[in-house]
Parts: structure tokens; sequence; C-alpha cells
């Protein structure tokens, strides 16, 4: 582990029980985070971004999941450590942005005693300073009259202005790497664009790490050191954010940029759908789990999974026929 | 739009398949009066989409439910063909509705949970009484197949089985199945992942030109938006900022708003300039609209005339039409 890392994240396997089987959520995931740094996940539905974050954080149900493998923060071991440890943890280490700000504020509590909560429990402020300090941070995330909106209750708030509730709650205690789940999701993209910059902002001031989990390319494009991109509860790449929009080699990342519609092409440009849908998680395919949709899928990604290699520094990828590689010719046929 | 079809635009040759004119719709909230809908006027030619965009709660929703009569109009005309529908009566509309239909946004929630999808997508042929008992059982067979669901292996079973998207796909079909000519389609592909999006987008696009459809495309994304629509309509706070050909609107916004909502979209391109906050602040509420221009109070370039005077929509350059006193030059 090099100095500034900050969580290290190894060989994390995670199941859930159902009653038609065991669902293999997320299967084999590494990855590292140094201090201060961004780095973006994304994937579609199902893909197991969401459970990757919350295994991180340790808020997925023990009795209903197998969690193996190991996650690291700051060294230390956190993967199904108990409870106890992991909520000196939260909060005043690693705090998290949550997908839904209509569902994840609690609706009978006013804006002020839910911000003001982890104050007294985590820093022991006195009632007065906790109010000082939730004053203070709903005027950081951009809050108009804070002392009004201290009073108010979540059902009277806007979306845009829920989110940045949930910004200034997680960021209370100023921890060091803050999860963000779908932070956007479900805003208007003028709010998105604000909120964005308002994360971005807060994480530079406070020299933060970052975890941004979404299924938009275009809100990691700009705003992450790395790139992670999953499918099927896979890393599938992984690599500096310039270097995986410029050079991709895994056929998936190429797939999902080129069916998200953009804005600089003309109208009516065809998109480059990706067929079919992905693979049922109660029964993942034998080889690579993107392969019944691949263009360009050979007999061999049918039959082994490709391991995630690292082909270049910092970028990895899991494609037995790369798209950088020059290809074999059956391939290209 | 096709450079015919610009043409014919200009010189005003297309009869309009749908006009909308002064269209108000207001709900009571209490003793207060929301206007969601505040006075808009634009045109759909046949066979050209024309895309609907604005934040949530700007009226776009409530402008479609309008134009299929599920909302009722406060005041204004919708006229359709030669049909003026707001002052149909209930028999007429519902013969009427036939050709116009409509898709929503939440495809599992838009569908029987109970009914099998070849009954679900063969429902409006049996309430027409179109053909016999075989032969509707075959459109509507025939209907599935052209979006891309097995009749035979998947017609049977229910809505619950299917993904986002198949649902959406049902949905689909089950608004062509008999003909329509207008199709408005209310954030069709928000609820999808962008792989699937896609895949329905292309769809809707091949069933356009089959069907020579005319659709009115109503969505929050504006690279959606810009991909399936000839024509694109800005709308705020219940009002049109600005109509004209996507490629144009997109390259040179008259209007601010336009401009602002353009500047916060986000690429999946680390060369493009990062979007940032445009916008400050969130829209003032429709129940107390600010007066004049209705944009005025997030304007950069807001001057006191705006607050006085309400912007008519006016055409700056063929087929682009901007309600602002100071636009932006190209």
């Amino acid at each position: 582990m090099s100095p500034g890392t900050l969580l290290e994240v190894e060989d994390l396997h995670v199941s859930f029980a159902t009653s038609r089987g065991s669902v293999q959520a997320v299967q084999g995931v590494s990855l590292s985070l140094d201090q201060g740094k961004t780095l973006g996940i994304v994937g579609e539905s199902g893909s197991g971004k969401t459970v990757l974050s919350r295994a991180i954080m340790g808020l997925l149900p023990r009795s209903s999941t197998t969690q193996t493998g190991s996650v690291r923060y700051n060294g230390t071991e956190i993967l199904n450590a108990p409870n106890d440890d992991l909520r000196k943890l939260w909060s005043t280490h690693i705090a998290m942005v949550f997908q839904d700000p209509m569902t994840s504020l609690n609706p009978v509590l006013r804006i002020g005693n839910q911000i003001t909560e982890p104050l007294k429990i985590h820093l022991k402020l006195s009632k007065g300073e906790a109010k000082e300090t939730a004053l203070s941070l709903l005027m950081q995330v951009g809050i108009p009259s804070p002392v009004e909106r201290y009073q108010a209750y979540p059902a009277q708030l806007s979306g845009g202005m829920r989110q940045r509730v949930m910004i200034a709650i997680a960021l209370a205690c100023a921890p060091r790497l803050l999860m963000a789940d779908e932070p956007t999701t479900g805003l208007d993209v003028t709010v998105q664009a604000q909120i964005l910059d308002l994360l971005g902002q807060l994480q530079h001031d406070r020299d933060m790490a970052m975890i941004l989990v979404t299924h938009d390319l275009g809100v990691v494009a700009t705003r992450t050191d790395e790139i992670i991109v999953m499918y099927s509860g896979n890393v599938v790449e992984r690599a500096p954010t310039n270097v995986l929009f410029k050079s991709m080699a895994m056929p998936y990342t190429e797939a999902l940029l080129k069916s998200t519609p953009r804005l600089a092409n003309p109208s009516h440009t065809r998109l480059t759908a990706i067929e079919g849908r992905p693979p049922d998680l109660l029964h993942p395919p034998a080889g690579c789990p993107f392969s019944p949709r691949c263009p360009y899928a050979q007999e061999k990604c049918h039959r082994e999974k490709p391991p995630l290699v690292e082909a270049a520094p910092g970028h990895s990828y899991a494609c037995w026929f790369p798209l950088t590689a020059a290809r074999p010719q059956e391939v290209t046929a | 739009m096709t450079d015919t079809a610009v043409e014919a635009e200009a010189v005003g040759t297309t009869e309009p398949l749908l006009s909308v004119e002064d269209l108000h719709v207001s709900f009571h909230k209490g003793s207060q009066t929301v206007q969601a809908v505040a006075g808009i006027t634009f045109t759909l030619r046949r066979g050209e989409t024309l895309g609907l965009v604005g934040e949530s709660g700007c009226g776009k929703s409530t402008t479609g439910r309008a134009i299929v009569q599920v909302e009722p109009a406060t005041s204004g005309k919708i006229r359709f063909g030669d049909t003026e529908l707001t002052a149909l009566g209930r028999g007429d509309l519902r013969t009427l509705r036939t050709q116009v239909q409509m898709i929503f946004q939440d495809p599992i929630s838009s569908l029987n949970p109970r009914r099998r999808v070849n009954d679900i997508v063969a429902e409006p042929l049996n309430i027409w009484r179109i053909g016999t008992k075989e032969e509707r059982r075959e459109s509507a067979n025939a209907m599935l197949d052209q979006v891309g669901i097995d009749p035979f292996l998947l017609g049977g079973r229910r809505p619950r089985e299917f993904s986002g998207g198949q649902c959406q796909r049902i949905s689909i079909a089950r608004a062509l199945v008999l003909k329509p000519k207008l199709l408005v389609c209310d954030e069709i592909v928000s609820a999808l992942d962008v792989s699937v999006q896609a895949q329905i987008l292309n769809l809707l696009e091949d069933l356009k030109q089959e069907y020579n459809l005319t659709i009115l495309f109503i969505a929050h994304d504006l690279a959606v938006v810009k991909n399936v629509s000839d024509r694109v309509a800005v709308m705020y706070l219940g009002r049109l900022c600005e109509i004209a050909p996507s490629d144009v609107l997109y390259e040179a916004p008259a209007h601010h708003y336009t401009a602002a909502l353009l500047a916060s979209a986000v690429e999946p391109d680390p060369e493009a300039s990062r979007s940032s906050a445009a916008l400050l602040g969130e829209p003032p509420s429709p129940i107390n609209p600010p007066s004049g221009c209705r944009f005025r109070t997030r304007c950069p370039r807001a001057e006191t005339r705006c607050a006085e005077e309400v912007p008519e929509m006016r055409q700056i350059a063929p087929g682009h039409q901007v309600a602002c006193h100071f636009p932006i030059s190209s």
C-alpha cells in the first residue's frame, strides 16, 4: 500500500441469498483510492455498482449477504467489522450521499435536527455549537436563508435543496472519503450541474477523496481522476479518466459510450444500441459476462472468463480481444 | 427536419396535423391556482417529430396530457386536423383517441399487471371490434413482433416478467396497434439504462418511418431530444421560450434559458468544456410566477423591460422563434 492510499478493496465478493438461489452481485472487485482523488464507478442497473459502494460502507445486511475479500480503510480492515467499529468510522471518516434525496431524509424531523445529530454524537458538540456548525454547513452547500431552512421539514424543500441538505449531513463531521451514489439522478440538468460543482468544490477545499457512482458517463467524464466500468458484478475496465475516453479497450465501455446520445452529434444520428440485456445474475454465463451481447465475441469469450489485466500503467481491462490491440482477422470480419 | 420540410415551412405549404393555440392549463391547490401551462402556441406538421424540453414543473407533461385530453384545457384551442379537440363531446373524443395515442414514462406501471401482453396489445382492437377475433390476434402478434417481443414465446406472459425496456416496447406496440396518426411520448426513455434507451430510440425512429407517425416527444434530456427531433421547443415555467429546428437550436440558441440548459448538460467527453452551473437557484413557483418574462429572475441579461413586458414569441429566422426581449444574436 502506497503512503497516500486511503481505501483499498481487494477481491471483494458479495452475494445475496434469495429464494431462487445465490445472486453474485459483486464478483471479485479490487480498487484503490488515494487521498483527495476522485474515482468514478460507472455501470448500468444491476452492474453491482451500488452494492459495491454499500459493501465498502458496511451497509449491507449481514444476515442475507455473504461478503468475502478485503476492504481496508487507512490500512484497517473494515469488511465484516463489528457495527460498533463501523459507527466510529461513519460520518467522521467515511460518509455517503445517497441516490434519492426524497426518501433518504427523515420526513418527520426538521432539517436542522438531521444535520446536528452527527455533530452531537460524533464530535460531541453542545447544542449551541452544533447549531452554529449546522448553519454554516447549510451556507456552504448553498442553501439560501439557512436560518429559516434549519426549521424546515424535508417536504418543504425541492429535490435539489434536499440533495444539498444530504451533502451537508454527509460533510458535517469532515469525512476523508465521500461516497456519492448517483447524487444527481432525478435532478434537473441545471440543478445537476450545481450539485456536481458543489461536490467538486467542497472536495477540493477539504482535500477529501470521493467515489462517484453513476450510470452516466457524462457525469464522470470531467469530474474524476480515474474510472472503473462495471458490468454484471465485474470490473471490466479501469483507467485514468482521460486514458479511458481516449483509448478504451473493452467493447462494453465502447458500446456504452456509443449508445449515449450526444449533444455534439446532429439530430437523427443513428445510435449504436447494445442488443439484448445484461445477464441474469442467478445464472451468469460461463465466459465473459458481456460475451452474449458483444459484437466481437469469439468462441473463447463464451468459454473462458477473461481476467482483469493491467495492460498499461493504470489501465486494466478484462477482455480477450481488446479494442486497442491489433485484432486477429476473424475478429474484424 | 428534411430540407424540403424546411422549405415547406418557409412557404407555409404543409398543413399542420396538430395546432395548439394559446393553451392554458391551471390546477387548483386550495385557494391558490397553479398555472401549469400559461398560454403556449405551436404546430406539429405531418410526419415531423417535435421535441418538448424543459425542467421538472415547466408544464411539458401537462401540455402532452392536455393534447390527448387526459387533462382538460382551461382555455385555448387544440386542433387536430380539422377537428377542434377542446370542443368535442365524449363519444367523438373517444373515436378520436384511435388516432392520438400516448406512451408514458413508467413502462411497468402503465401496463395492467394482471393481463397477458398479447391481450394488452390486442385490447384496443377488441374495443373497436376491428376485424375478426383471428385477425385481431394476428395484428397484435405482428405488432409485438415488430417491437422485438416474440409473440409466440413471450406473448402469454405478464408485464412483471419483463424488464423495463421490454415493457416500454409493449407500451409502444399497444399505442401503435390502432395505427394512430399522432403519438405523444412523455419521458419514455428516462427510466431506462442507456443501452436500452438507445434500442428504444432506434425502434421509435424505425416505426415513425414505417407508420408515417407525427410525434410530440417530451423529455428533459437534451441529448435524447436532439437525437429524435426535427424541431425542438423549450419550455420554462408554463411558457415556451424558443422553437427552432433541432440542429439550429443546439448550435445557436437565442434564448438565454436554452443557452443555460445547454451549458449545464454533461457530455461523455473529458475534452469537452466542463459543464458548470450556468444558472443559480431554482425555478420560481408557478403559483406566483414573476411578472413579464418568467425567466427574468434567473436570467443573466434581464433588464427592467423584462419585468414589465411579457416577451412575445417572434420569428428571428425561418422556423426559429424566440420569446425574449434581448435574444442572443448568433
